[in-house]
């Protein structure tokens, strides 16, 4: 009998799923062959503590919800001092004072996003801006400069010239990641960066300019799967008001935002996306939007330059219709898997962005 | 003491893993645990970790055929609290003489053993699971935890039929076993 046989039996026998004559002739096996019969205490015993550990699991999911429910409350947390009149008095003796210069900043914020405007969806709205950073060229000159003497003849990895840069994060732990179309639209060679620097060779296996999503398949061997990834994407549409936090890199370092879900529909009623409330610079394009229970509800496309804080997102259950054309044009892409159970439910927000953050990327290119 | 009709809920409420009885024990108890924390050297998020164990000690305990409290919820998961608090002191080095111990204590060493030994257990399969992979991963949880049936698992998994999904969850349990006690031989 194989393992597989063997093992379906045992647990259609622990399950009392087996006739009479069946468990009989089951139970005379478990005599006569040791083996068997320690495989079937073995087994009862791993089941066991597979069934523990769910139950555990969704019991810790739980009290992690609780405790994060009543740290916004406010009941965990540093007892409150008393006696704060003094901060309100001086509060509001500043009060007009910091008014005036926050209407300055906001003046001087909405000159500097207003002089970048560049669009590839077309939309009547001129002020829709895609978040993809164009690099000071002089900057990475210097950057290269420093790379070759630390190499000193021993290039590992050569840096590629950048010129642009957005964000892309994995969706497959076999190298798949998803990005925007228009962060890669003007690449001939498209890099994925991670944190330590590492550079790897990519291509665009599927885009979609409607949307504004690509994706992208990870060609260099060095790349090493990740068996797993933290996070799920969400299949149906998120509701108004929902909080989320995103991923990016608008500099050369991941950031981290927060913001809410502020409208159903993207710019000039595009039903594709979701205006959200947050804020967003140029490189945080392909950026994920992930809800508390650490599902995908988004990718971050573009930011309306004339208004604050009103950011588009393309809505996650597109980059599963992408995987579904994705699969039906070549049978090799039938292999992709996208993870459907997040383990980042019920932990706090430091700890996700912890678990996640290794696995979005830069996505760069000249 | 005797225990009252709404901590007999609770309980049951607990060992079915209900959050609104969560919800309650937490607001009831927190505070105490917290200040007694806070008064012993520790911070607020060393005091939340302590309370969330002691709450799956007690969670580990009202799942037990054989389970009864013979005291108050509140001063069982102090002295549970109290006693994990002591030892983590003593693991950093910190130890001081005077915990202050006001509240009434039972004796809990035994339980908070057994949960040492389990929470090892979990962790164990924590790994093992993260090791395995996508989509063996999901396609377990699917089934042994969720408790889905094969049917339903193989049309969201993108298998052809039930068997098909059935001898792939095999594979993947093989696979998840043998992480499982390779790593338990180590410890």
């Amino acid at each position: 009998m194989n393992e597989i046989l063997l093992l379906e039996n045992v647990e259609r026998y622990l399950k009392g799923e087996m006739s009479a004559e069946e468990r009989s002739s089951f139970e005379g096996l478990r005599k006569s062959d040791p083996e068997v019969d320690q495989l079937v205490v073995e087994h009862t015993y791993f089941l066991q503590g597979l069934d523990r550990f769910g139950t555990t699991k969704a019991f810790r999911n739980n009290l992690n919800e609780v405790g994060t429910k009543l740290a916004d409350e406010g009941l965990i947390g540093q007892p409150k001092l008393k006696g704060n009149a003094k901060l309100v008095s001086i509060w509001k003796k500043y009060q007009r004072n910091i008014a005036v210069a926050a209407s300055i900043a906001a003046f001087i914020s909405l000159l500097a996003t207003g002089m970048m405007v560049s669009y590839t969806k077309e939309y009547s709205n001129k002020n829709y801006e895609s978040l993809v950073a164009e690099i000071n060229k002089t900057n990475v000159q210097v950057s290269k400069l420093i790379s070759k003497e630390v190499g000193k003849g021993v290039v590992i990895n050569p840096k590629p010239e950048v010129d642009f840069r957005g964000t892309g994060f994995l969706i497959d732990g076999k190298g798949y990641l998803v990005t925007n179309a228009h962060v890669i639209s003007k690449m001939k060679n498209i890099y994925i960066e991670n944190r330590k620097g590492d550079f790897y060779k990519a291509e665009a296996v599927f885009t979609d300019k409607q949307v504004d999503l690509a994706i992208l398949k990870i060609i260099d061997t060095s790349f090493k799967t990740v068996t797993s990834l933290p996070y799920s994407i969400k299949k149906i549409n998120s509701d108004l008001g929902e909080q989320f936090f995103t991923l990016g890199f608008p500099r050369n370092e991941i950031v981290y935002g927060e913001g809410y879900l502020s409208a159903k529909s993207g710019n000039d009623g595009d039903s594709t996306a979701y205006q959200l409330t947050v804020s967003a610079n140029p490189g945080n394009s392909g950026g994920p939007v992930i809800n508390r229970n650490g599902e995908i509800i988004g990718v971050i496309t573009a930011k309306d330059s004339k208004a604050d804080g009103v950011v588009y997102a393309a809505k996650s259950k597109n980059i599963l219709n992408l995987l579904e054309k994705l699969k039906k044009s070549d049978d090799k892409y039938l292999s992709i898997k996208t993870p459907t159970n997040s383990d980042l439910k019920g932990l706090d927000r430091v700890q996700q962005v912890k678990k996640m953050e290794e696995f979005v990327f830069m996505v760069v290119g000249n | 003491m005797n225990i009252t009709e709404h901590e007999q809920i609770l309980l049951k409420g607990l060992a079915r893993n209900d959050k609104d009885s969560i919800e309650s024990i937490y607001r009831e108890n927190y505070s105490t645990i917290q200040s007694f924390v806070l008064n012993n050297n520790g911070s607020v998020d060393e005091a939340k970790d302590i309370f969330q164990e002691a709450m799956i000690v007690l969670y580990e305990k009202s799942g037990m055929p054989s389970f009864s409290l013979n005291c108050q919820i509140r001063t069982y998961l102090y002295s549970v609290c109290r006693r994990l608090w002591l030892k983590r002191l003593q693991q950093l080095g910190k130890f001081s003489t005077q915990v202050e111990s006001l509240e009434e204590t039972v004796p809990v060493e035994e339980e908070i053993e057994d949960h040492e030994k389990k929470n090892e257990d979990f962790i164990l399969m924590e790994h093992a699971m993260a090791k395995i992979g996508e989509p063996c991963k999901s396609l377990l949880d699917a089934y042994y935890m969720q408790k889905k049936n094969m049917h339903d698992i193989a049309s969201e998994f993108g298998y052809t039929n039930a068997d098909n999904a059935k001898t792939q969850k095999y594979k993947c349990l093989v696979r998840l076993k043998k992480i499982f006690f390779a790593q338990y031989k180590n410890v």
